[in-house]
């Protein structure tokens, strides 16, 4: 299975997934105007994925700020990592923030209270 | 108009304290250009980061909004015509932000539109987060993606009551302006 690796831009955030070690990483900001469309490929990687998963499963959100749009396909990605989580993988979500951020650190909040994850907030000085 | 009324236009924005102002067709690159200068901007200004992310934030929903709308009206509307065109604009006064924008709005959406202000303006900070959670929770969106999270999280953004006004421009359309500040 291919690396995952799109390239950030103004407006998205740069993803990479290495399946050998089950780490999807989303950081930047992500604001698109057309999120569903945006979040495609990483479903269908998901997609692929999600047939020979790695033991553990580690998404690490290091997002600078995002849109509305953006906010439900990051609930999909995490209702989606919720399905899969279980005997062949244990998924366990790391949502950074930066200090002083407390916006971010309270999106966190939010995605934890409606997903049923392991759920880490982590403050860090820069993302 | 006189070619010097250009510096009545300076001056107006100059006193009103804009550091940012475009007006016409709102377009997916146009918003890459304007976070573009409006970070340049709060780098010279050396804003922390906190208000930053708000303002851009709030600009980023405010400016989607407004494309996501006129966007709409290309679909719904081929017997009103009604200006596509829009305007938005940034003011930077005594440590706050200022976004303002303005658009042409089909009278036939002011009472919805009218209703969701005056609901998140009705809202506590609590409150206003417990509505986004609901909100997000709730598997409603169009097939752009977008969720009826922008005005909620704007407010959420502003830590303030959002203004607005309606100008009647034909029996058909009217104007909305909206002010969002921003501590």
């Amino acid at each position: 299975m291919e690396k995952l690796h799109l390239e950030g831009s103004a407006k998205t955030p740069t993803i990479s997934f290495n399946q050998e070690t089950g780490v999807l990483e989303l950081r930047g900001r992500s604001i698109p105007e057309n999120s569903i469309e945006f979040y495609n490929p990483l479903h269908a990687w998901l997609d692929e994925y999600e047939n020979a998963p790695n033991h553990t499963t580690i998404l690490d959100m290091k997002l600078e700020y995002f849109n509305t749009s953006s906010s439900k396909c990051i609930l999909d990605l995490f209702k989606r990592l919720e399905k899969m989580n279980g005997d062949i993988t244990a998924v366990h979500v790391n949502w950074y923030f930066e200090t002083e951020d407390e916006d971010m650190a309270e999106a966190g909040e939010d995605y934890q209270a409606i997903v049923q994850l392991p759920f880490s907030i982590i403050e860090v000085e820069e993302i | 108009m006189a070619i010097t009324d250009v510096y009545d236009f300076y001056r107006k924005m100059e006193d009103e304290k804009i550091i940012l102002s475009f007006k016409g067709e709102f377009t997916a690159d146009l918003l890459t250009s304007v976070l573009h200068i409006l970070e340049s901007k709060m780098i010279e200004l050396n804003i922390n980061s906190k208000q930053k992310k708000r303002v851009f934030n709030v600009m980023v929903e405010c400016f989607q909004n407004l494309y996501h709308h006129i966007e709409e009206l290309d679909v719904d509307n081929e017997t009103v015509k009604i200006q596509k065109s829009a305007l938005i604009m940034i003011k930077h006064v005594d440590g706050k932000f200022i976004v303002r924008t303005g658009n042409f709005i089909l009278n036939s959406g002011i009472a919805d539109l009218k209703r969701k202000l005056a609901m998140v303006n009705a809202l506590t900070t609590d409150e206003l987060r417990a509505l986004y959670q609901t909100k997000l929770k709730m598997n409603e969106r169009t097939d752009k993606g977008t969720a009826g999270l922008g005005l909620i999280d704007i407010a959420r953004k502003s830590k303030n009551k959002l203004e607005y006004e309606f100008l009647d421009i034909s029996t058909d359309s009217s104007f909305f302006c909206l002010n969002v500040i921003i501590e």
